[in-house]
């Protein structure tokens, strides 16, 4: 009983955070319902029992994701009011709920769910963090360190990209805006 | 020691062939027509040496250089055999294009194409040294095509030339349509024999099916009947003339065209069980004899005198080996081979000299510019008349013999009175070109002498064509090692017979300096019907026109406008139409928006979707059970 | 009604998804179609999540995981070029890059 009356409750909060963020036109709200739509999300997580990816999803989203995004809106002032050309957005929304009743029909119908067994099944009497952790560090450890390095990648790389001069391209600057740029920076090391 | 000369023979024409081919897009160089002719003669030598040997009574060569084809049963080597035949033959070959070599050094001298031209020559004397060296069909068969090829290079050399091009084509389609008979007939050969070994095949066939040997016979011929120009596909042979002279003397008149009469010879084990073919065969070439002879009477073409004096020999060939005379057949070729180069030979000075002038009527008197060519082809058109002692007597009389001697006296008749006109003919052109008044001066053409080692070059040949005969004896008792010899029931009627046919022959002769003393006949001639049909090819020609090329030629337009364009192109067309129709239309997909992308995009997962929830709809157990339930009912 | 099975969830995760996708489809502005590409990313972490509880395995969990590090690099990373094509462009709406027009 409780469980459905979260779900419902949880479910109506995410789809309606999330259509705001989608159709309104203020970045702002946009941002903000964005991220209340996330820490509602992790309701389900702790619903579902995966304490450990609930707790995750709010740290690493509302906590960095979310601060990135408002560094980012910050940075390109996109607090006035959004101006976008929205003509066929009949064709959007049809397409998108098409896409969605394809999904739910695939879900719908039966297709091997007799037959699938757990690989790495849940015990009883084991917390969900404790479980995690083993798992994570046993079976996907070769992944995970992959992932921390690709986060690594991607954190030097977002360094360097909002870096000083990235926004001269040599590809597409002529052979004199080159040379100009050399002078001028050997002025600057003088 | 014998192989290498064997190979040297064999493998000197091609590498001068390719030497020369390297220089073949550059400007005149004298020394590739020297190192060519160089290597002829080298192997003019080793074929002496060769013959010598045999002569000697050396064992026949044989050698096999290497595997060709070795699949299953098929078994075809590389293997190159030296017998009496084939070591006449190499002879002939050698001893005229090593002349003709020689020859075309001055003849071609001013040309543009001439290392090209070397090229080629030495080209082909390689193929023809296949075609008579091959141990089996299959090699025969290569130098067979090898000839052919060359031949339309030659024929066609000066390609700029409409008519040298047309004439290249004619001849290289007439032998294709041949050479198909003579595959189906070499194929007979491998499915009835197994084998395309000259010696396998020839012991096996005696024990075939002889209706199966006579196929063999027939189709083998059609192949013959190609490359030697017999009736009916004579005509490329005339047209043929196109091709520069040294080349008509070389391949037109001593050796490719008598490639036919080699594989008869060669293939006599075959014709010998089937003498109703061979009979077919000697019929034919009697035929053409006295119909090509005729031709020869009015032309006003120098070369196509001599071309057709050329067929009109060839039938004289087929008679003796239709009629089982192998041996007087090679004979004849030989003979043939040295006075019919030295004839065409002189006509290429003659031509020379009268600016590619070819109708003797506009020459006339040119014995006081050009003795020794005069000299030359007299002596040819004597020994081709076939008077005594010249080498023309010696095998023509025994044809007649050959013909008189198997009771086929229409056969016999038919080459009797085509001695007289071959006697006729040739002097007819003497006369023309080389007595009366000096016609040629009135238009204005100054003749002058080949140079002189062009003379010296041709002197092998008219000794030749003087001495050849007088070997009869020993080249009898020689090539009887490998050929039949022939039963002779003439010997009491021997003498009347060289009689009866030296007195057409000198009649023939008479005849033609009395008639073309005093220059050209009036022009009354010209309007007999008998001449306005000589002078036509016995509309032939025309004839081959109106009913094959014609009804092809609108075939292929039918074909062309109708099949092609309306169904073959069009579908191609269609394909690549819709193609670029589909591209045209769905280039505005690549609008380099991002937006419009991402819809693109998601509309291929719908698809994808779609896709899915079919598949897997379709792999249910339920579904599955639903629709084996349906098939149950 | 009142038992929560393991399609309501998928259903919920689509209906997100499909949110998601409206929001991919629609936004002209960089920066907001960022925010949908988180919304696609989040639905199907639900998805994972929920087969994984009703499955009693942990490999769903473990994807969900890998997938929230993918999210964060992808930010990490968007951003930085996001703000490169600020500085050079002065705008960040989508209709203006079109320098890939065929």
């Amino acid at each position: 009983m409780f469980e459905a009356i979260a779900f419902y409750l949880f479910a109506f909060l995410t789809v309606a955070m999330f259509s705001i963020t989608v159709l309104t036109s203020q970045a702002l709200y946009a941002l903000t319902s964005l991220a209340a739509g996330m820490i509602f999300i992790s309701a389900f997580f702790f619903l579902l029992g995966a304490d450990f990816l609930g707790a995750v999803q709010i740290i690493v989203y509302t906590g960095a994701v979310m601060a990135l995004y408002a560094f980012g809106m910050m940075f390109f002032d996109t607090t006035r009011e959004l101006k976008e050309k929205n003509s066929s957005s009949m064709i959007v929304f049809g397409l998108s709920g098409l896409a969605a009743l394809m999904v739910v029909v695939i879900f719908v119908t039966p297709i091997a769910s007799e037959h699938i067994s757990a690989i790495y099944p849940m015990h009883e009497n084991v917390g969900n963090t404790q479980e995690v952790g083993m798992i994570l560090f046993t079976k996907y450890l070769v992944p995970f360190e992959v992932a921390a390095v690709m986060l690594l990648v991607a954190m030097i790389s977002g360094i360097v990209l909002a870096g000083k001069k990235m926004d001269r391209s040599l590809t597409q600057m002529s052979e004199e805006e080159i040379q100009s740029m050399q002078e001028s920076d050997k002025k600057a090391v003088l | 020691m014998m192989e290498m000369y064997l190979y040297l023979a064999l493998f000197a024409p091609l590498a001068g062939s390719l030497f020369a081919a390297l220089f073949g897009a550059s400007p005149k160089t004298l020394w590739t027509g020297l190192i060519t002719s160089g290597l002829l003669f080298t192997s003019f030598v080793s074929s002496v040496i060769l013959f010598s040997y045999l002569l000697s009574g050396g064992e026949v060569i044989h050698v096999e250089m290497m595997t060709w084809m070795a699949t299953g049963n098929l078994y075809i080597p590389f293997g190159f055999v030296v017998d009496e035949v084939s070591a006449t033959m190499m002879i002939v070959v050698t001893t005229v294009s090593t002349v003709v070599h020689v020859y075309a050094i001055g003849y071609m001298d001013h040309d543009k194409g001439f290392n090209r031209f070397f090229s080629y020559l030495s080209a082909f004397v390689f193929s023809m040294m296949v075609l008579v060296m091959s141990d089996n069909f299959a090699g025969l068969f290569i130098g067979w095509e090898g000839v052919g090829l060359c031949s339309w290079l030659l024929i066609g050399f000066w390609y700029h030339k409409e008519t040298a091009t047309w004439a290249a084509n004619e001849a290289f389609i007439m032998n294709r349509i041949a050479d198909l008979g003579m595959l189906i007939g070499i194929f007979l050969i491998y499915w009835n024999t197994g084998s395309l070994q000259y010696d396998k095949v020839f012991a096996e066939v005696p024990y075939l099916d002889i209706d199966t040997v006579t196929m063999i016979g027939i189709f083998l011929f059609v192949g013959a009947m190609g490359k030697s120009a017999q009736f009916p596909l004579h005509t490329w042979l005339a047209d043929a003339m196109e091709g520069p002279t040294p080349v008509s003397a070389l391949i037109h008149a001593a050796t490719m065209v008598t490639a036919g009469v080699y594989l008869v010879i060669r293939a006599n084990p075959i014709y010998d069980l089937i003498p109703d073919v061979g009979y077919m065969i000697a019929s034919l070439g009697a035929f053409v004899a006295i119909f090509a002879a005729t031709m020869a009477l009015v032309n006003r073409d120098m070369k196509r005198i001599i071309a057709y004096s050329t067929l009109s020999q060839l039938g004289y060939m087929f008679v003796a080996a239709g009629l089982g005379a192998y041996w007087v057949a090679l004979f004849h070729l030989m003979a043939h081979a040295f006075f019919k180069a030295l004839l065409f030979l002189g006509a290429g000075n003659v031509m020379h000299a009268m600016d590619d002038e070819l109708d003797p009527v506009k020459m006339g008197g040119l014995r006081h510019a050009m003795k020794w060519t005069m000299v030359m082809m007299t002596l040819a058109s004597v020994a081709l008349a076939g008077i005594y002692p010249l080498a023309g007597f010696f095998s023509k009389d025994k044809i007649l013999e050959v013909a008189f001697s198997g009771d086929h006296y229409i056969l016999w008749g038919t080459l009797w009175v085509t001695a007289g006109l071959t006697a006729f003919y040739s002097f007819r052109l003497i006369m023309l070109a080389f007595f009366g008044e000096k016609r040629h001066e009135a238009l204005g053409f100054h003749p002058h002498e080949a140079y002189k080692y062009v003379l010296w070059a041709m002197s092998p040949l008219a000794v030749l064509a003087v001495i050849a005969g007088w070997f009869e004896h020993e080249f009898v008792h020689f090539i009887t090692h490998l050929l039949p010899n022939f039963e002779f029931h003439t010997h009491h009627v021997e003498m009347i017979l060289i009689i009866v046919t030296s007195m057409i022959a000198l009649g023939g002769i008479i005849t033609a300096i009395m008639l073309y003393k005093n220059g050209p006949l009036s022009k009354k001639w010209e309007e007999r019907p008998c001449y306005k049909v000589l002078i036509n090819q016995y509309f032939i020609p025309q004839f081959y026109e109106e009913f094959f090329t014609k009804p092809y030629r609108e075939l292929s337009r039918v074909l062309w406008k109708e099949v092609d364009m309306k169904i073959v192109d069009a579908s191609v067309d269609g394909i690549a139409n819709t193609i670029y129709g589909t591209g045209e239309k769905t280039r505005h997909m690549q609008d380099g928006n991002l937006s419009s992308m991402l819809r693109w995009m998601v509309i291929g997962l719908l698809i994808l979707l779609t896709l899915a929830a079919a598949f897997s709809f379709g792999t249910s157990d339920t579904v599955q059970q639903a629709l084996s339930d349906l098939g149950a009912i | 009604m009142m038992e929560i099975t393991l399609n309501h969830y998928l259903i919920l995760s689509t209906l997100l998804f499909a949110i998601g996708l409206i929001g991919v489809m629609r936004r002209k502005n960089l920066l907001m179609l960022f925010f949908a590409t988180e919304i696609l990313l989040n639905s199907v972490n639900i998805a994972f999540a929920a087969i994984s509880h009703y499955y009693g395995d942990l490999t769903g969990q473990m994807f969900a995981f890998f997938v929230i590090a993918i999210a964060a690099s992808e930010v990490a990373v968007g951003l930085g070029l996001l703000i490169i094509w600020f500085k050079r462009t002065n705008n960040i709406d989508l209709d203006a890059m079109t320098s890939m027009r065929g």
